[in-house]
């Protein structure tokens, strides 16, 4: 696959991000998975040139922005999920997508777990089960999103 | 590639250094912003630009649900409005009945706690603002409304509905403002029972339906369908707006504490506008005030009441040292029982101190006598009037520690 632009990448990132911050109901919002996560993790093992590990920190910043309770906490964790993302992005390819979504669960669990730490630390302990349902999620709507990611990049790359 | 057992290899290199140097480098500035934010508050500006910057798209997210609130609202039926309108106008003629009799109440309030003038009210101005979004996690509860820095909104600025509030501004930005709700996990509001003066804290659970009080001991007296209003105490909230109403008390042999449960009264989930309140911190908002020329009087007039007020005391004063802090002045109930029917035969005290109880016995609103035990003592019988026939003794034993009863038996 071509590596696609930086536009392209920083559009669907974009596009996550609106749709991780619509608003949904209760039910609908513990269920729901970080899609931005998602995205920067598509882009970091698919074109790790372009979507780089700041990309993860920005996007970070952007939710720390919507919804985060301390400046830097999703950024931390995106960051580092990037990173490893981007550093074993050849062996993460070259998966089958069921296990890609095991990846991608376990991404998403460091990543909640780097924000349920900085929780602790600065003050704001959440320590309901609830908000670990999304890596759940998460990894099993990696197949369909990724699909739909690579099928964008193919489709006008 | 094979997927298995390939070593790492070594770190995949990009521009401006290995990924691992970039890493470090990126996860050095986030702790970095971190701890700024956390720790410092250089970072309000920041924070506030990000947010003018997020407004916009917080907008175009939000603007699906209100577009279809919209559409809803211009297609409603004729009926529909001309009932609404109807029912609007009868809730404004018994609220303009209800202010009415609060003139006089708050300047009788303002009399009894020896201010020679009605207080000023406890807002100052008001702002309506209408919510952009809301958020109701168990992790989050938070609003976003459409007014900023440049209406004038701070942070930590106490937010309300037309029934109760609803919590206080967290970020500011230029024009919006996200708004922390009382029944967020990590917020609680200082709480005062209104029936008894019992203060102590309710605490968000994350549900938009309920608060807990955790730190009241089983002992305590409260009881299902008690009112909760902020009692002031640290300076956020003004004092004596009304909060939740209580659902549930589970009192645990085992337990010290009691698990109290409330509701709140606001209905952050139905309402589309909120009011953002600007109240004087200096005002006497708890029972105690601490400025002004009423401090002076109070404090000369409460110390030479305690040993009067013997009967009414236990009510409200038994369940407060765990868990409110005691505040003498606050301990007798009467704010909120003094508002009774004049000419409460309440020079029945025995006291010695009566002549300085008749004088109010015939004033209009006489609802001080409600108060009786300190009444009497309070220093400044300004209108030594004659004593005026007291009405014969209706209950030869100690008055009862809660006056509304004791005035319904009358």
């Amino acid at each position: 696959m071509s590596a696609p632009s930086g536009g392209r990448i920083l559009f669907t990132a974009f596009v996550a991000l609106v749709l991780t911050v619509l608003p949904l109901p209760p039910w609908l919002d513990v269920l729901r998975p970080v899609f931005l996560v998602l995205a920067v993790l598509y882009w970091s093992v698919n074109a790790p040139r372009t979507g780089d590990i700041a990309l993860g920190f920005f996007a970070g910043l952007a939710l720390d922005v919507f919804q985060g309770p301390v400046l830097g906490q999703h950024a931390l964790a995106l960051t580092l999920v990037t990173y490893i993302a981007v550093r074993e992005h050849q062996r993460i390819r070259s998966k089958p997508a069921f296990q890609q979504a095991l990846i991608v669960f376990a991404a998403l669990a460091v990543y909640e777990f780097v924000l349920f730490a900085i929780d602790g630390w600065s003050g704001h302990p959440v320590t309901s089960p609830l908000r670990w349902v999304h890596t759940v999620t998460g990894a099993l709507l990696w197949p369909p999103v990724a699909a739909v990611l690579a099928s964008g990049a193919r489709g006008r790359a | 590639m094979a997927a298995f057992g390939t070593p790492a290899g070594r770190p995949w290199q990009g521009r401006g250094g290995s990924a691992g140097f970039r890493f470090t480098l990126y996860a050095a500035v986030a702790v970095v912003v971190m701890y700024l934010d956390q720790h410092q508050h250089y970072l309000e500006q920041v924070r506030y630009l990000l947010q003018a910057a997020a407004y916009p798209i917080q907008l175009a997210v939000n603007s699906p649900p209100a577009a279809w609130r919209w559409i809803g609202q211009s297609f409603e039926s004729r009926e529909r409005l001309q009932a609404e309108n109807a029912r609007l106008r009868a809730a404004q003629r018994d609220l303009e009945l209800r202010s009415m009799r609060y003139e006089a109440l708050a300047r009788e309030n303002g009399e009894l706690r020896g201010l020679r003038a009605a207080l000023p009210p406890v807002a100052d101005r008001w702002l309506a603002a209408e919510i952009v979004s809301i958020q109701l996690s168990s992790l989050r509860q938070r609003l976003l409304i459409d007014r900023g820095a440049v209406n004038g909104v701070f942070k930590a600025q106490a937010v309300l509905d037309d029934r109760g509030l609803i919590g206080q501004t967290a970020h500011v930005g230029p024009w919006s403002a996200e708004v922390i709700l009382i029944t967020d996990p990590e917020h609680a509001v200082p709480v005062r029972i209104e029936r008894t003066g019992l203060r102590t804290i309710a605490v968000g659970a994350g549900d938009a339906a309920s608060l807990a009080l955790p730190y009241l001991p089983a002992n305590a007296d409260i009881k299902s369908g008690d009112l909760l209003v902020t009692s002031g105490l640290g300076g956020v909230f003004p004092e004596g707006y009304p909060v939740a109403r209580v659902t549930e008390v589970h009192r645990d042999a085992v337990q010290p504490l009691a698990q109290v449960r409330a509701e709140p009264l606001a209905h952050v989930d139905t309402d589309s506008e909120v009011m953002l309140v600007w109240f004087r911190a200096d005002r006497p908002t708890a029972p105690t005030p601490t400025t002004g020329k009423s401090l002076g009087e109070l404090k000369s007039g409460i110390p030479s009441l305690q040993p009067q007020a013997v009967p009414p005391r236990p009510l409200s004063a038994a369940p407060g040292p765990p868990a409110a802090t005691p505040q003498p002045a606050r301990a007798r109930p009467p704010a909120a029982v003094g508002r009774k029917q004049p000419a409460e035969p309440q020079a029945t005290e025995p006291q010695a101190t009566k002549p300085a109880a008749a004088p109010n016995a015939t004033e209009p609103k006489a609802a001080i006598p409600q108060s009786a035990p300190p009444e009497p003592a309070t220093p400044e019988p300004a209108t030594p009037e004659p004593a005026t026939p007291e009405p014969p003794r209706h209950e030869p034993p100690t008055p009862q520690p809660d006056a509304p009863h004791a005035k319904e038996q009358q």
